[in-house]
């Protein structure tokens, strides 16, 4: 027993190929071309899911992407995806898919209890119950709001499928491939442009899989299926199926999805689940049809209610009914094919109501020779039933609800009209205007490069689907370059006027209040949509902000217009002075995988190693990210070392021996040119015009506000040759800041210059034994007389080419070489090799820190951009009679006076404690409760093994006269008070006497 | 998603810029007074319409360039080096 609801024959369903799947547990079997939605109804199954906010039964109530009712978690494990659309999932054999938001099973809900206190539920509910007070915030309302309005849940564990973007150029893009797309991606394809044609469906044909339309002489599918054969044999054509365009973007840039393997359990062995395509067409032709809004009466909510279109495309393109028994509603023409297939297909039409008095009288006769029963000037009043339809309530449009009468049905198949989809037109900026001959929106005039054809510019006849796709793809070949062939449009053998009258919310039987749903997504209901209006949330953005009208995934599909119209009846006003909400992407739900794309896990950014990286990791260091590269950080000696151990090991390594470090990560840039020095002073705040060959300096850099940009040493190699360090953060906008004034303000200068960060390898040799050891592998004479403090010059280290620097961050006597990256590791195993007997170590980035502390050297958490030259204590370096890039505006008296916050050097007063970054500076007599109250912050901190205690620099408001004064340390996070002393920045060797020595 | 017709890179995608702020102000001369400067750096007008700004091909040719953008409608109406000294796009001298 099952798919009882089968139709005899036809339909694209694959008879042969039986799926099995299973829903909420129960075991059920489809046909190979069912969607979820179509099997379930096949097996009987009608209820699906629970209500957003009232918990209410609900089923399927269309057949695409715009299903507000039917979401249902699919898969489970890793792969689970909630709040799916059973109507867009195609069936395959093993799905699993469970019913959400009911607890404890979809039959028996306990929540929809919610039902019965809907008065407190009502528009903008949240915004009036969940006031106060306000610590009821976090502790009861968010937990109650999160359990009782969820929807499904996402999976915690990873995502096992990876996801793919892709970008295509194209000269005509033609979105969907119903009547209309197809002749226009044939036309334009003919006439030799290069086409691209998306479709969200696995098959082409669009309203053709669903309806019984016959063109050309044979049936609609077929003729598609024929267009498609054609459209796959040109070279200058790419169809996309299952791909739906989802955002329209500035300067004709478009967007979708591509589901490569959705329609599988798995993705196949080294296919992407989904892809992003980013598309460059010339001109856009918007095919994408248009979605039935239903009739708003009393519980149209409940499972058997279904748009006119959706049953029809499930007799047609599923072969199954919908119901046994079905009532069709009606405002306008359409909905009568609805009763006629499915009149053919065997389901027993109890009556057609159509709202209008005086419908088509050729659709009349039609219903008569099928002896199927007509009531016009009449609705559905109501919908009624236990969990789903069992009869229906009709009443006269002209009011008289008092005598409804009572018609048995298990499907209310209801049309309120067609909405052209005008989304992707609206994402790219135009306007929708309203068109009173379909009652609806229609898209005006346009604003990029897109035209819209066929049904989603509100043409509802086949004939003009057609035709219009073929001038539109003649068109749009023209525009792009194409010489045009006249083709002709396929000829549609049958037509029929749409001809609708307004019917935006019915009369409820016996004019009782009954629940009329307008977004059934949301539960917005048309009392919510009035009762807003009378809150005087009436203008339309209001209106879906307070009410939550047009959310979630379906973003109102079905409910948009219907919530305007009647928006416009509360407002009095036409529905045009109403307007309408901008559509914005995306179109359909679209994964946060995608837009990832590869760029996770281990590919979320690309990982800078220097030369010393291989060496460093066979050591065992620990590294630290600083930006993009991998730097050591402290190298374990041995088990259990900690990061504390291994930096007090290597700075007094440093200070009593001989150390090195790996400093590749310093930005570097290389300048040339006559002018070059002339760039340099006016870059930097000192002077540069003097600075001799062979000689290096420290230089600082403002931005134009005035503030410190960046710091570093510069070496005058040669005549017109400067080589420029930045600090490891800065290197990339000092470059492009060095540009940007040399391009724009000073092209006069002649000089160019270059990043060459990675063309050289970095190695500081510091402490008192660096000389000894450099004297074992250098070429050079660097005794103190020959190669004195902030000389360079060039040298070999054994036989690699090398620049030698005579430069200190950490304070000791000190040199820096650089070689070329080739010859990194080289030359630091043979610096290592002729250290041996000297017992040289090696050190990171911890003890780099503690060393740059200890000397009082600012680095980036001083230069925070709110620092100037004065407050970091770099004003001596200035030469104010030049110019330089931010003196005038680092002048403002403000920056200059009194009350800023300088650099200080802070020392623990208390055994064993060391500063927190982060830690406030407070006078000790007051008790920090404000931040007002707070003087400073710890900026650095350390533990020093030079002074035996903690050490730190801190930003501390005027702190350059404050030394001595001992204040307090405060971290508030963890109640933590610290006494310290305010000392000079700079802790050991204040005279540098031991970098020159 | 912008796309910018950089003179010697061709159309490309805004993700290879990067922006560079308002291109009609004029950086003052040496000795202008400090008023000058203040407005230099600090004030700015937010047109909505047609606007002049640079864009920096960071990820391209380093090239900064002049775009004049509408900032309604995103159009661009020009795009053209900041720099009179640089190598013409067509490869003569200028």
């Amino acid at each position: 027993m099952g798919q009882q609801f089968r139709t005899s024959s036809n339909g694209q369903i694959d008879r042969g190929r039986i799926l099995s799947f299973t829903f909420d547990g129960k075991p059920y079997q489809g046909y190979e071309g069912d969607t979820l939605a179509s099997a379930l109804l096949a097996n009987g199954v009608r209820l699906v899911g629970r209500s957003f906010k009232y918990h209410r039964p609900r089923g399927i109530q269309t057949a695409g992407s715009e299903e507000p009712n039917a979401i249902v978690e699919l898969r489970t494990g890793p792969r689970k995806e909630p709040n799916t659309r059973a109507t867009t999932i195609e069936l395959f054999d093993g799905l699993v898919a469970n019913s959400q938001n009911r607890w404890p099973s979809l039959n028996f809900d306990i929540m929809s209890i919610n039902n019965l206190f809907s008065p407190l539920l009502s528009a903008g509910f949240y915004y009036k119950t969940f006031m106060w007070p306000p610590s009821f915030w976090t502790n009861v309302y968010e937990h109650v709001i999160r359990r009782a309005a969820g929807l499904g849940t996402a999976s915690t564990e990873p995502d096992p499928d990876f996801y793919e973007q892709c970008h295509e150029h194209c000269d005509v893009l033609v979105v969907g491939a119903g009547p209309a797309g197809l002749s226009a991606a044939l036309a334009a394809a003919r006439a030799e442009a290069r086409v691209i044609l998306v479709d969200e469906h696995p098959r082409l044909g669009g309203s053709l899989n669903d309806e019984n339309y016959s063109i050309n002489g044979k049936a609609g599918s077929e003729w598609a299926d024929e267009i498609h054969a054609q459209l796959e044999e040109m070279d200058n054509v790419r169809v996309f199926t299952r791909t739906t365009l989802f955002g329209y973007y500035d300067h004709n840039v478009v967007a979708a999805i591509e589901k490569v393997s959705d329609h599988m359990p798995v993705p196949h062995q080294g296919h992407p689940r989904q892809r992003m395509w980013t598309f460059y067409p010339g001109r856009v032709v918007i095919a994408s049809g248009a979605t039935e809004r239903p009739l708003v009466f009393g519980n149209n909510d409940m499972p058997g209610v279904m748009l006119a279109s959706a049953a029809r495309a499930y007799v047609n393109r599923y072969g199954v009914k919908p119901g046994r028994r079905a009532v069709i509603a009606t405002n306008n023409n359409d909905a009568y094919r609805t009763a006629i297939d499915l009149h053919h297909a065997g389901i027993n039409i109890t009556a057609v109501v159509d709202s209008r008095r005086q419908p088509d009288e050729a659709l009349v006769e039609e219903l008569e020779k099928l002896s199927i029963r007509l009531m016009t000037g009449s609705t559905v009043g109501s919908a009624e039933g236990h969990q789903q339809v069992s009869y229906a309530q009709i009443v006269t449009t002209q009011g008289d609800t008092l005598d409804p009468e009572r018609i048995d049905c298990d499907l209310i198949a209801c049309s309120g009209g067609w909405n052209p989809n005008i989304h992707l037109h609206s994402q790219s900026g135009a306007k929708p205007v309203y068109d009173d001959s379909i009652l609806s929106f229609v898209p005006g005039k346009s604003r990029q490069s897109e035209v819209s054809v066929g049904a989603a510019s509100g043409s509802f006849s086949l004939q003009d689907c057609l035709a219009q796709g073929v001038s539109a793809g003649t068109l749009a070949a023209r525009q792009t370059g194409f010489k045009s062939r006249k083709m002709a449009a396929a000829r549609a053998d049958n037509e029929s006027d749409y001809a609708i009258e307004a019917l935006w919310i019915s009369p409820t039987p016996y004019n009782k209040s009954y629940k009329q749903f307008v977004d059934q997504q949301n539960d917005v209901k048309a009392s919510d949509v009035a009762l807003a209006s009378q809150e005087g949330f009436d203008s339309v953005e209001l209106l879906k902000r307070y009410t939550t009208q047009g959310m979630a995934t379906d973003q109102g599909k079905t409910s948009n217009v219907n919530a305007l119209a009647i928006l416009a009846c509360q407002r009095g006003e036409p529905l045009p002075e109403v307007g309408i909400t901008t559509f914005r992407p995306p179109y359909v739900p679209v994964a946060m995988g995608v837009f990832a794309g590869h760029t996770v896990g281990y590919d979320f950014m690309p990982v800078r190693r220097t030369a010393i990286h291989d060496w460093n990791t066979k050591q065992g260091a620990v590294f630290v990210e600083a930006g993009l590269w991998l730097r050591a950080r402290y190298y374990p000696q041995k088990p259990g070392d900690t990061m504390n151990d291994c930096y007090i090991r290597e700075t007094e390594a440093t200070r009593n021996n001989v150390a090195i470090v790996d400093v590749t990560s310093l930005g570097k840039i290389d300048i040339q040119g006559p002018d070059a020095a002339e760039f340099l002073n006016r870059l930097y705040i000192n002077n540069w015009l003097k600075l001799p060959v062979g000689k290096v300096r420290y230089g600082a850099m403002l931005r134009e506000d005035g503030m410190v940009f960046d710091d570093g040493t510069t070496s005058h190699l040669a005549e017109n040759h400067f080589f420029m360090t930045t600090t490891t953060a800065n290197a990339a906008s000092v470059l492009a800041h060095m540009e940007q004034y040399h391009q724009i303000e000073w092209p006069e200068l002649d000089v160019v210059f270059c990043s060459v960060t990675e063309q050289w390898t970095g190695i500081a040799v510091a402490g008192p034994n660096s000389r000894k050891l450099l004297e074992q592998v250098i070429d050079i004479d660097i005794s103190n007389e020959a190669f004195p403090f902030m000389s360079v010059g060039e040298c070999m280290i054994n036989n690699i080419p090398a620049r030698l620097f005579r430069i200190s961050f950490s304070g000791e006597l000190a040199y820096e070489i650089n070689v070329p990256a080739d010859y990194g590791e080289q030359a630091w195993l043979e610096l290592l090799e002729a250290g041996e007997e000297l017992e040289v170590s090696v050190y990171g980035t911890e003890a780099l820190g503690t060393m740059r502390i200890e000397k009082g050297h600012v680095a980036g958490s001083e230069l925070d951009g709110r620092t100037t030259a004065q407050d970091l204590g770099l004003e001596g370096m200035a030469n104010r009679s030049k110019h330089f890039i931010g003196k005038h505006n680092s002048e403002r008296p403000l920056l200059m006076g009194e009350g800023r916050l300088q650099v200080v050097g802070l020392k623990s007063l208390e055994e064993d404690r060391n500063l927190r970054i982060g830690a406030h500076l407070v006078d000790p007599r007051v008790k920090l409760e404000t931040v007002s109250q707070s003087q400073g912050h710890v900026t650095a901190t350390t533990y020093s093994p030079q002074l035996g205690c903690g050490i730190a620099l801190g930003l501390l408001r005027d702190g350059a006269s404050r030394h001595g004064e001992q204040i307090e340390a405060v971290f508030p996070l963890d109640d933590e008070t610290l006494k310290v002393e305010v000392c000079h920045p700079v802790f050991i060797d204040p005279e540098g006497e031991l970098v020159r020595a | 998603m912008l796309r910018i017709d950089c003179p010697w890179c061709g159309v490309r995608n805004e993700d290879e810029f990067s922006y560079g702020g308002d291109a009609t102000v004029e950086r003052p001369a040496d000795h202008a007074s400090q008023d000058d400067w203040y407005h230099y750096v600090y004030t700015r007008q937010n047109p909505a319409g047609p606007h002049r700004e640079y864009w920096h091909h960071v990820n391209g040719c380093r090239a900064w360039l002049v775009v004049e953008r509408d900032t309604v409608t995103h159009e661009i109406f020009s795009t053209a080096p900041a720099s009179p000294n640089l190598p013409d796009p067509d490869g003569r001298a200028r």
